[in-house]
């Protein structure tokens, strides 16, 4: 019994191992949400891990020094932070409600994973960035958010659609459309100091 | 010496009749509820399974324990080991029954399955409302139906909510207390809610025949004009093509719903009290939500610097214009010093 504990990732364990073999499943998971594929790895083995990083990275590179604190337009940590978590939680219950057969962890697994196309592209924004700024400059980055975009949408879409009865697949979409359409244009109009 | 020695094996599974009291105060029964003990998970790595199995194990190493402890304490110190295998006893019933509690409470408030039923729709019965909503119903003879779901009205909201942080994006709108995304979310989530609260009130003063989650929706899909008005006005920014959608779009929407509170209601005084209520707010929001957080610097930018230039361009490039001598970055002037600054120069 506490031999099967130990290997099952109980959490009172101070071996480096289960770490790495944490890490080695996140990373995984990472890999499935960049090819998506019809499969069932993000939903059978959950974990919160991935999407706890993705939304910190997100949120952190989200953040303007608020130099100015009058122009407190700008999504601060906070703020990202609960946008991205309500928002999960808002689309679990929805799905949930229309008749879902999948699990609160598992829907929030899958909708924080595909956040990583959406973190891609405020690395590749921020770098677009550093350069001068310009029409071209936000038409680079409007077609990158765009891509990523439609990326995520697809990459949820593929975990997510089986778990619906086959009518309702739209009616559960819609409200991940939003999400990700929230968080793309958090990331589009972004502009640091 | 033999009593304290006896409870020790069945400390956990027995309460004794003086600890019974607990157990009743657990009320009985729940329903489907959010399924965190989830029986059709066949995660490894579920941590709330896990979390059981752990805890389980804990507790059969501290039963052990405190069976070896106690036989050591029964001997060496015997009243203190008397009170302490006591104490442990009464600390474990309380937590059992603390534990038991709080899931039954969780059980019950987590309880979604009472919203289950307003979300039993098809994508096509969501449409064909949508249109619906559209179309003011002349018959106000007798009660026009309503649908009593909220999908459609939760998934409207959200998306006026998307949209007007678009527009407050796109205007460059500043907040000072809170944030943007606070703001859109209170104000479009307190319209729905605040407005169909105080229009069911109205409605039982003057004893029309509508229910709460009836008005909720009605109101809801009254958003789908405004949804449409304020995505095509926040991107195109003429005044007059603002007004005109207002009347036409937002008309058509508020006379579906008065149409239908028409046909609900008797007596020509509480027909006008409610139905001039609601079309006074319904137009007056669009109105707020058009010109709180749109702020026209077109108009103002234009002088400046030609019609065509696209919104998201006008931050960087016209601070050189306005103050080409100090080397100040874009976000530390706002709209209003611009606008100022603007002003100030034309005069």
């Amino acid at each position: 019994m506490a031999k099967a504990a130990e290997s099952s990732g109980d959490p009172g364990t101070t071996s480096p191992r289960p770490l790495m073999r944490d890490l080695k499943a996140v990373g995984k998971k990472f890999m499935h949400v960049l090819y998506p594929r019809k499969s069932n790895t993000l939903l059978r083995d959950w974990d919160l891990w991935g999407p706890l990083i993705l939304c910190v990275t997100l949120a952190l590179m989200l953040q303007r020094s608020s130099v100015d604190s009058e122009k407190d337009g700008g999504p601060q940590f906070a703020e990202v932070f609960v946008i991205v978590w309500f928002g999960a939680v808002t689309i679990t219950l929805n799905s949930k409600l229309l008749g879902g057969n999948i699990s609160f962890f598992q829907s929030l697994c899958v909708l924080g994973y595909c956040i990583l196309p959406l973190t891609v592209a405020m690395l590749v924004c921020r770098l677009v960035l550093l350069a001068e700024p310009g029409p071209i400059n936000f038409m680079v980055r409007l077609f990158v958010v765009i891509v990523m975009f439609a990326w995520s949408i697809v990459a949820s879409t593929a975990f997510l659609a089986d778990s619906q009865p086959p009518n309702r697949k739209a009616l559960a979409i819609y409200p991940v459309f939003l999400f990700y359409f929230v968080i793309s244009w958090m990331i589009l109009t972004f502009t640091p100091q | 010496m033999a009593t304290p020695a006896a409870p020790a094996g069945g400390a956990r599974s027995g309460a004794g009749p003086e600890w019974g009291g607990f157990e009743e105060n657990i009320q009985g029964g729940g329903s489907a509820v959010i399924d965190m003990e989830n029986m059709d998970d066949t995660s490894g790595s579920s941590f709330e399974d896990m979390g059981e199995l752990h805890q389980r194990l804990r507790e059969e190493e501290v039963d052990a324990e405190a069976a070896v402890a106690e036989e050591e304490d029964g001997e060496f110190l015997g009243m203190k080991g008397f009170k302490g295998q006591l104490s442990r006893q009464v600390a474990d019933q309380m937590w059992q029954a603390g534990k038991r509690q709080a899931s039954r409470a969780f059980s019950l408030y987590a309880n979604i399955d009472i919203l289950r039923p307003y979300f039993d729709v098809e994508p096509a019965q969501v449409r064909s409302r949508l249109l619906e909503s559209m179309i003011p119903i002349k018959m106000v003879n007798f009660p026009q139906k309503i649908a009593g779901e909220l999908y459609g009205p939760l998934m409207l909201v959200f998306t006026l909510v998307a949209i007007l942080l678009h527009g407050m994006k796109t205007s460059d709108t500043i907040i000072r207390e809170g944030t943007l995304m606070g703001t859109a979310i209170g104000t479009c989530f307190g319209y729905w809610l605040g407005v169909s609260s105080f229009i069911y009130f109205l409605a039982y003063l003057c004893n029309a025949q509508i229910t709460m989650l009836q008005m909720l929706a009605l109101l809801g899909y009254g958003l789908f004009g405004h949804c449409i008005v304020l995505f095509i006005t926040y991107n195109i920014h003429l005044h007059a093509l603002f007004f005109l959608f207002w009347l036409l779009v937002g008309g058509l929407s508020t006379l579906r719903m008065v149409a239908v509170l028409v046909s609900r209601t008797v007596g020509p005084t509480q027909r006008l009290l409610l139905c001039g209520t609601l079309a006074a707010l319904h137009m007056v929001f669009l109105l707020y939500l058009h010109f709180a957080y749109h702020k026209v610097v077109e108009g103002i930018l234009d002088t400046l610097e030609g019609p065509n230039i696209p919104p998201m361009q006008r931050v960087p490039r016209d601070i050189p214009a306005v103050l080409p001598a100090a080397r100040l970055s874009a976000t530390v002037l706002n709209a209003t010093a611009k606008a100022v600054a603007v002003t100030l120069q034309s005069h």
